[in-house]
């Protein structure tokens, strides 16, 4: 090792410094799994609505021309209720329609969990089995899917919306489609 | 008070360091021996200082002091003695401690039984581990100080993590530590060499009882995390091949590597550059691991809790010491000329193949690792590099090495001669061939990679045993046998051990891959299921209570041939301290290999989801690693390796203090 193979190992660890560096810069949580679903239309569906009396909740739900939120959410899941608050100011403070599904969720539970918290949804729908939840390729609760007015879903937040999450994710992708 | 005491200790350790880091090499410089002894000294200060705080941190555990941020987030009052200590490095600033107490244990063993060293070499050494445990101590004073103080002070703990609580992962990361530390003093001494311009095989005769301590540690280490998994987990894996796992699996390897070569470099005075490569490389994977579970690039079940800030500090570390010393070695490499030639056939080629092999399947290891990693930060897909990327790579690199490492031990040094060589293992050929077209006939096709893993594994196991034979001569002075045996030198008997091990393990993991057999049931009181020839009955389910948690617990009988012969008692545990279920799978480990049984969640109607196996050979697993290490031991205590060098019992009773 006495010619230009002597340089070889230094030279790996510089490049691999250099990428540890950049991952690490990009705040990339390496625990989210990235959705395939961006820029595909939303899976077509129908489940009953969590209020008793009112109609089934379907996709065209989803195409009327504005943009909307879906969050995937049960009351049995604590990062669920750490977002509530920015969900309410969401469906508060900007003009677009918040749909809840409640994922694997008692009816019962979900509606209670609404009534404790406020209820930021235009409307919301139950997927008790969480069929649904594997259509839409939803990895766990919360998810939330920003689709825009013709049922194209454009982005997907993995995770609970908290911290600066809403203001520097959520957004500006919302204000982009509006 | 105390806590306070530990902080301060652990201040003091850091100017201590900071004076050994420097001191040495200005009295170098200039030749003045006062300073270069300075070194000795400054060393022991480090130890007694980081022996200190470590206490002072394990005495806050052992009293539940929960003032201690780090002891309320992580014990609680109601955990087991035991589970109180192990939890003092179960977290990343404990397990920190530790790494520092170990490094400065270390560096005082080289300081006081290193007196045959030149003062001039050893003082180089001591101030190249000074710099690494400084490194170490700002980090831990600097972003992880585990003595910070809590206000108000919680009444209960955290709690551990209840998949930490177990006998098996207690021990799994220290001993892991241990062996990175003692890859540190190997580092030490390359780096000293290289800016001393020289290697000798005296370097080689001290590096090489570090890196055989260090190499028994880390195989002690994987085998318990991985009997941990095989029993912990709850369906019968023992290897994932699992970011972190494989950071721990590359130095192992690249210690291996090192193992052999510094072999050369005493013997014959060959492959010096090489070897001071492996010594930093071995080092470096060891940072590596710890930056892995530390700096939140990588998932897996091995993460600390993610800190930015650690992981760019980690980062910066590991730039400058790896990168440092590869600059170094780029530098330097060119004076380190070789001198000892040989030829094709000869046992340094040999031990040169073994080196490449194992080198590569370490750097395969480390392209599958990171290779997802890679592509996304590049803007590719998200993939993972699963377990047939790893398991081929496996096959292909470590078969021609047991094939080589039935040759390697017979042929002489400098010159030898394949034919001879091969003449004397055509039995163990012969053997091999036949067990496997034996399995290849009787089950065509699908076994065909069983026959290919037992005959390898009956190659080695064969040639291990021939080649000692033809050092006692049992064929040719039988009667002379006893008293060659005793004249053989222990590292001899070592080597023979530790590939024995190789064997014994190979073998282990070709049987059960192959005829394991599994069954998922649902199953009710009373219930009979058969499982490659035993009758396993459930009798019932029954709540039991530990001291932390609550469990329902499984009783099953099993039976051959209508005779019960032994009970399984299978755990469902629900941790109450941090709420998590754990799995404690029942194994009963038979002759002929493991019963293994495992319930879940209840299905309803007074019925039970189960899982009952039966793995067959797979305690080889474990045995052969325990000859692996049984070997070491032998090779560490050979008598001539003791000049200078620190003997056996002195790794163990650190082992054991730590």
């Amino acid at each position: 090792m006495n010619g230009f193979g002597r340089f070889i190992p230094l030279l790996i660890v510089v490049v691999l410094v250099g990428v540890f560096l950049s991952v690490m810069m990009s705040d990339r949580n390496p625990k989210e799994i990235k959705s395939v679903m961006i820029g595909k239309p939303v899976p077509t569906f129908e489940i009953p609505n969590l209020f008793d009396g009112q109609s089934a909740l379907t996709d065209a739900r989803l195409r009327s021309g504005k943009p909307v939120i879906v969050n995937f959410f049960a009351s049995w899941c604590l990062p669920c209720r750490a977002e509530h608050e920015n969900l309410v100011t969401l469906a508060s403070g900007y003009t677009v329609d918040v749909i809840g599904i409640a994922y694997k969720d008692d009816p019962e539970a979900s509606r209670d969990f609404l009534d404790e918290l406020g209820n930021p949804y235009a409307a919301a729908g139950v997927d008790r089995d969480g069929r649904l939840a594997i259509d839409w390729g939803v990895s766990g609760v919360p998810e939330t899917f920003l689709i825009d007015g013709e049922g194209v879903i454009r982005y997907r937040h993995w995770g609970p919306i908290v911290g600066d999450s809403l203001r520097v994710q959520l957004l500006p992708q919302l204000e982009e489609l509006q | 008070m105390i806590p306070e005491i530990g902080h301060f200790a652990l201040a003091v350790a850091l100017m201590l360091a900071l004076v050994g880091a420097i001191v040495p090499h200005v009295g170098i410089a200039r030749s003045d021996a006062r300073l270069m002894g300075l070194a000795d000294r400054v060393i022991y200060g480090q130890f007694l200082m980081a022996l200190i705080a470590f206490g002072a941190l394990t005495y806050a555990y052992v009293i539940s002091d929960f003032s201690v941020l780090n002891v309320a987030a992580n014990s609680h009052t109601a955990k087991p003695m035991l589970y109180k200590i192990s939890g003092v490095w179960g977290n990343h600033e404990g397990s920190l401690m530790l790494w520092v107490l170990t490094l400065t244990l270390f560096a005082s063993a080289v300081a006081w039984r290193g007196k045959e060293l030149p003062l001039r070499f050893r003082s180089r050494v001591l101030a190249v581990q000074s710099a690494l445990i400084v490194g170490f101590l700002i980090f831990i004073l600097f972003t992880s100080n585990p003595f910070l103080r809590l206000d108000p002070v919680p009444v209960e703990g955290n709690g551990l993590n209840p998949l930490l609580q177990d006998p098996g992962l207690a021990f799994h990361p220290p001993m892991l530590y241990l062996g990175y530390v003692g890859l540190s003093i190997a580092f030490s001494f390359a780096v000293a060499a290289l800016i001393e311009g020289e290697v000798t095989p005296l370097w080689a005769r001290w590096v090489r009882p570090w890196t055989l301590s260090a190499w028994m540690l880390l195989t002690g280490g994987l085998v318990l995390g991985s009997w941990w998994a095989y029993y912990e987990l709850g369906w019968g894996g023992w290897w994932f091949w699992d970011p972190v796992e494989n950071a721990a699996f590359m130095p192992w390897l690249i210690a291996s590597a090192l193992l052999h070569s510094s072999i050369v470099v005493e013997k014959r005075d060959a492959l010096k550059s090489w070897t001071i490569l492996l010594a930093i490389i071995a080092f470096s994977f060891s940072l590596f691991g710890t930056f892995m579970v530390r700096s939140g690039v990588i998932t897996s079940v091995h993460s600390f809790a993610n800190d930015p800030e650690r992981g760019l500090y980690i980062l910066g570390f590991l730039a400058v010491v790896v990168g440092g010393s590869l600059s170094l070695y780029a530098w330097r490499a060119p004076k380190l000329s070789p001198s000892g030639l040989f030829g094709m056939v000869s046992r340094e080629s040999a031990l040169v193949l073994n080196n490449i092999l194992l080198s590569t399947f370490a750097a395969v290891v480390l392209v599958g690792t990171l290779y997802p990693m890679m592509l996304e930060a590049t803007g590719g897909a998200q993939i993972t590099v699963g377990p047939p990327f790893f398991e081929f790579a496996a096959i292909v690199l470590m078969s021609p090495l047991i094939v080589a490492l039935g040759f390697g031990p017979l042929l002489a040094w400098k010159r030898g001669r394949i034919g001879r060589a091969g003449q004397m293992l055509i039995p163990a050929l012969i053997v091999a061939l036949v067990a496997f077209l034996a399995v290849a006939w009787d089950s065509a096709g699908g076994l065909l990679m069983t026959g290919f893993g037992l005959g390898l594994a009956l190659w080695l196991i064969v040639s291990v045993f021939l080649e000692l034979f033809e050092r006692l001569q049992l064929f040719k002075k039988p009667a002379k046998v006893l008293s060659r045996m005793k004249a053989l030198p222990r590292a001899t008997w070592g080597m023979s051990f530790a590939h024995l091990g190789i064997g014994v393990i190979l073998l282990g993991i070709t049987v059960s891959e192959a005829w394991t057999t599994e069954k998922l049931l649902i199953m009710a009181p009373g219930e009979q299921a058969e499982v490659a020839g035993f009758s396993f009955r459930l009798h019932g389910v029954e709540p039991v209570a530990g001291p932390n948690y609550t469990a329902i617990r499984g009783h099953f009988t099993v039976a051959e041939d209508g005779q019960v012969f032994n009970q399984l008692f299978p755990e469902d545990r629900v941790y109450t301290d941090q709420v998590m279920n754990t799995t404690e799978a029942a194994i009963a480990p038979i002759w002929t290999g493991d019963l293994y049984a495992v319930i879940g969640e209840s299905a309803g109607e007074g019925k039970w989801s189960v899982r009952l196996y039966f793995k067959p050979f797979i305690s080889f697993l474990w045995l052969g690693a325990t000859f692996m290490i049984v070997g070491g031991i032998f090779s560490l205590t050979d008598r001539r390796k003791r000049i200078g060098a620190p003997k056996g019992k002195r790794n163990k009773s650190a082992a054991g203090a730590a």
